[in-house]
């Protein structure tokens, strides 16, 4: 042993007169670190109540709670997150994968509090001394990724090559495409009020992503009779909801409903047993209209045991949507195999029958309740100086026609005027058909009603979009027709709203076609309920008022679809069918 | 039959006493059953159980992502080590890859972890000879090295960093200067700690000859870790088998032959100084680049079914993760295997058969018993 090594320990003392590393603490803190994972707070305007952070908490320390002021919304549960700190463990869990971003840790860490319960607490809504506080854990979506992903791309056939024809544009799925999009969803349920139908969403998602495709198709048939025509053409209300669409790209739901519709040659022998007529009640129904409205009510009806017959004026069921749609967005070969599960339930169709008032009386006293599915039939007028010249046509009555099918476009040059679904239609139609199209818009193309997908495929087929043009008047020319316009400046609506298109100055443009389609909308035709009929009846712009489950107020007559007031679209018209269906069984008791 | 045959526990000739659970000489909570005639030990039988939380059936309960804040409770001063095995078996199965950069992040918080560890276990074990002052200090400098854990995880002890596909933040602007600054404090003050520790007179006396570990039972019991290195050994999973960045710094293994004590002190001391050396080197050849890979939608990921052993150098020597999938949104099964299991039962039970009753202790934390690591 060396001398040196008793004495060197003792060389510690001269720590003694050097500065302490310890602080005294309470009388100093240190100030967490600036991503510390310290108390918990809330963004609750930003909060949409998805529950993702209970979901993932692994310490069950999060609860969902009824918040008071909060209500729920489209969109937003109007609950709110409440976190039991007898149970949260910080990891940050919930802060990295909380759909909106709004969940957040701050560096406080020293908290001392007489009431134990008010370590259980609603971030954002029970006020604490940290709740302003700038720094602490944060979410970064773009390192992890964790709060919201990109969408499974699908494939997509180029500009180019589409507009040589009328095969649908969008490829469709593969099976892992699809198992893995559908995993996304983080089952919130958000979506489910969303979707007019209430579509039980989640669950189907989920039976795709765990590749049931089978239970994915009958659970779709629990509330929609048409899953294929809605997974390509559905305006997806739900998507715009879906938690995932916060700090990523929403669930592509009606992809994949598209996607399990077409996994099978028939969609009668998926559905088997679950798509029979029920146990007969006695009570039969007459559905006019085989639109979506008219096939979702005379399907569930007839599930429930009614015998329901359909008339239609038209040669086959699918109503607007199915003539009026262009093959590229929705191909035949979908529509037949959805109509094979309505004459399996016991429907009973009755094609190439206009109802006129007459006809319309004898079924109301033959059944024992009609639903009036008819629909808007009728173009609404262009109000547009020049309008009666015969090459200005109705752009709905020309898709009604199914031009793909061989209707001759009689020219080269087209102007479509409107911004809507029928507009995008014809426009892409005409394309097809060899035409050079304008399309002209009195607002802003993010004003256009279309869908966004829509506009974004019409605008890469080489369509010449004049957004912000207000038409003055059409004149005749030798060769056709000359379209005269002003460009618009968008002024700030007094009543609120949208801006309102004003003309920018006196300049006149002009444009020169062969023909010239206006996709204003359309109007409804109710000649055929005789005025007696309609005055028992709350009638309000051509549309028929009901109540919550489409009961007119006349004897057992309901009505559904784009002939009573609505978003005018195929899901809200199947979700009008399903209330027809509830307020027949109420009213037939 | 009530005679007492074997004459290490004969009751005339011994005196029985438990020693723990509760006993500040003894690391974490388990306690030690022994009988000793005069202060020399005749017999001794581990006892564990006293800190069992199930974690290995926990993980079978839960969504692969949520075991993080779990595994890294199960070692509370290297807490990494849990969520690198756990994360690479993970990524083994799923097939994911891990960004450059990420990967040298992760072996930075590795040799942190390992640093901290060792500056506490050298300091720590001084301390259970009752020079306290050591002790304190090493868990001094551990502080400064827990705040640069703070900083760059949002906590001091289970920084749930490690993910599977990289780790969960990037570097904090600035951070590499403060590994720096806080190397070059501890650097400074080491010598002192040396002076209270290795060259002291009862240190080396109570230390050197005393806790023998002998070569030859390196590979009766499968030692690894400080406790082999201190007997010859050159086993060290960083050079074995080298994951994350490893094989691109240089380094040599740290081997002492001294078989006691001492050399284990030693070994962990030169650790310190290979840490930091390690820790230099990284943040000298950091890629930039993404630090994660992204994952699927963690409530919903089902990790592919299939089984993997993941395996990394920790502070007490090889540390695995034999992970389990049925294909499933949790785990099968989640077995942890620590180098305690070996060290603090059969080993220890072994070595304390003639050692004196003072150095308990001190045999036990030169072996840096982990009861965590027993009881899963
Ligand atoms: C070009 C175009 C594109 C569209 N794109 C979309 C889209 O992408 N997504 C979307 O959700 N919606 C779209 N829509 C709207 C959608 O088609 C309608 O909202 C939906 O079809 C309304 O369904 P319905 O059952 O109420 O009426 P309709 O589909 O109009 O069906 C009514 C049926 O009743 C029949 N009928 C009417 N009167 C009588 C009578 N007196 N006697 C016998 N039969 C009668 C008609 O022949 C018709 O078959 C589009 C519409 C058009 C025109
Ligand atoms: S920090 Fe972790 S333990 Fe606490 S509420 Fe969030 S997920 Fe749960
Ligand atoms: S995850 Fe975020 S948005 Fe969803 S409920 Fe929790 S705090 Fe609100």
């Amino acid at each position: 042993m060396k001398f040196t090594d008793v004495i060197s320990p003792f060389l510690a003392w001269s720590r003694a007169v050097k500065k302490v590393d310890t602080i005294p603490y309470p009388k100093q803190q240190n100030p967490g670190a600036d991503r510390y994972r310290g108390f918990h707070i809330n963004d609750t305007e930003k909060c949409i109540g998805c529950g993702r952070c209970e979901t993932i908490c692994e310490n069950k320390a999060i609860d969902m709670v009824k918040v008071e002021g909060v209500e729920p919304t489209q969109g937003d549960s109007g609950l709110r997150p409440k976190v039991d700190y007898g149970r949260c463990c910080w990891c940050g869990l919930c802060i990295d994968v909380c759909s909106t971003g709004s969940l957040g840790l701050t560096n406080k860490y020293s908290w001392t509090t007489e009431d134990p319960g008010s370590c259980r607490y609603t971030p954002g809504v029970d006020k604490k001394s940290w709740d302003n506080e700038e720094k602490g854990f944060r979410q970064d979506n773009d390192v992890l990724g964790w709060a919201g992903s990109p969408r499974e791309e699908m494939e997509i056939e180029t500009p180019e090559k589409r507009i040589e024809n009328f095969d649908e544009v969008v490829k469709g799925y593969t099976v892992q495409q699809a198992m893995d999009e559908a995993s996304r969803c983080i089952q919130c349920g958000l979506c489910i009020s969303a979707c007019p139908a209430h579509m039980h969403i989640p669950d189907y998602l989920k039976a795709i992503a765990e590749g049931r495709f089978v239970d994915a198709v009958k659970l779709f048939y629990d509330n929609n009779p048409l899953p294929e025509m809605c997974g390509k053409v559905c305006t997806r209300e739900c998507e715009t909801v879906c938690a995932m669409g916060y700090q990523g790209e929403s669930i592509a739901i009606r992809w994949l409903k598209r996607f399990a519709c077409e996994q099978f040659e028939s969609l009668a022998d998926v559905l088997a047993l679950d798509a029979q007529p029920g146990e007969p009640n006695g009570k039969k129904v007459a559905v006019v209209g085989a639109g979506p409205s008219g096939l979702s009510a005379a399907y569930y009806l007839s599930r429930k045991g009614f015998e329901v017959h359909v008339y239609d004026r038209l040669e086959e069921g699918g109503g607007v949507a199915w003539y009026a749609i262009p093959e590229y967005r929705l191909p035949a070969k979908g529509i037949s195999r959805q109509m094979e599960v309505f004459e399996q339930a016991g429907v009973i169709f009755n094609y190439n029958k206009d109802i006129d008032s007459k006809l319309l009386t004898e079924l109301e006293g033959r059944f024992d309740a009609v639903y009036l599915a008819v629909g808007l039939q009728k173009p609404s007028d262009a109000r547009i100086e020049g309008e009666d010249i015969p090459e200005v046509k109705p752009a709905f009555d020309f898709l009604m026609k199914s031009p793909e099918k061989g209707e001759k476009l009689t020219g080269r040059k087209i102007i479509v005027i409107g911004g809507g679904n029928v507009a995008m239609d014809t426009a892409r139609t005409c394309v097809r058909l060899g035409a050079d199209v304008v399309l002209s818009y009195r607002r802003r193309i993010e004003d256009m009603p279309a869908d966004d997908e829509e506009i974004h495929e019409a605008m890469e087929e080489t369509i010449d979009f004049r957004p912000k043009t207000i038409p003055i008047r059409i004149e005749k020319t030798k060769t056709g027709i000359r379209y005269f316009y002003h460009e618009a400046v968008m002024v700030d609506n007094p009543e609120g709203g949208r801006p309102l298109p004003r003309p920018r100055d006196d300049v006149e443009h002009t444009v020169d076609a062969d023909i010239l389609f206006s996709a204003i909308g359309q109007t409804s035709d109710i000649e055929f309920i005789s005025e007696a009929m309609q005055k028992e009846m709350e009638i309000k712009w051509g549309r028929i008022i009901v109540d919550n489950h489409q009961y007119t107020g006349y004897k057992n007559l309901f009505a559904g679809g784009d002939i009573t007031p609505g978003e005018g679209d195929v899901i809200t018209a199947i979700a009008d069918g399903l209330r027809a269906v509830q307020g027949i069984i109420n009213r037939l008791k | 039959m009530g005679v007492n045959s074997d004459p290490a526990t004969d009751p005339k000739k011994t005196t029985h006493l438990f020693f723990g659970p509760q006993h500040p000489g003894v690391t974490g909570n388990m306690s030690i059953e022994m009988w000793f005639d005069g202060d020399q030990i005749t017999k001794a039988i581990t006892h564990v159980g006293y800190l069992h939380r199930g974690f290995e059936k926990l993980m079978e309960k839960r969504l692969w992502i949520q075991n993080f804040p779990l595994v890294s409770r199960i070692c509370v001063p290297e807490p990494d080590i849990n969520e690198e095995c756990y994360a690479l078996a993970i990524e083994e199965l799923a097939g994911i890859e891990v960004p450059e950069r990420a990967q040298w992040i992760r072996t930075l918080v590795l040799e942190l972890a390992r640093f901290a560890v060792n500056l506490m276990a050298f300091g720590g074990q001084a301390g259970t000879l009752g020079l306290g002052t050591g002790a304190m200090w090493g868990i001094t400098f551990r502080d400064f090295v827990l705040d640069l854990f703070e900083e760059l995880s949002g906590a001091r002890i289970y920084h749930i960093y490690i993910q599977p596909g990289g780790v969960r933040r990037d570097l904090p602007p600035g951070f590499e200067n403060r590994v720096l600054e806080v190397l070059k404090k501890i650097e400074e003050r080491l010598p002192e700690l040396d002076r209270l520790v290795l060259n002291n007179a009862v240190f080396k006396m109570r230390t050197k000859n005393v806790g023998v570990v002998k070569p030859e039972w390196i590979e009766e019991y499968g030692l690894v870790g400080p406790v082999a290195r201190g007997s010859g050994s050159v086993r060290d999973v960083r050079k074995d088998a080298p994951y994350e960045i490893y094989n691109k710094l240089d380094f040599d293994v740290v081997t002492e032959t001294g078989n006691d004590i001492f050399s284990r002190a030693m070994v962990r001391r030169r650790e310190i100084d290979l840490s930091m050396s390690l820790i230099r080197q990284i943040l000298d050849g950091m890629p930039q680049g993404p630090v994660a890979t992204k994952l699927p939608n963690l409530t919903e990921w089902r990790v592919p079914a299939g089984e993997y052993y993941s395996r990394v150098e920790s502070s007490r020597g090889e540390y695995g993760y034999y992970v389990v999938s049925d294909g499933s949104l949790k785990p099968r099964r989640v077995h942890v295997r620590g180098p305690s299991y070996v060290h603090a039962v059969p080993l220890l039970e072994r070595m304390l058969v003639g050692a004196n009753i003072a150095d308990v202790s001190n045999i036990m934390v030169s072996l840096t018993t982990c009861p965590p690591e027993i009881e899963r």
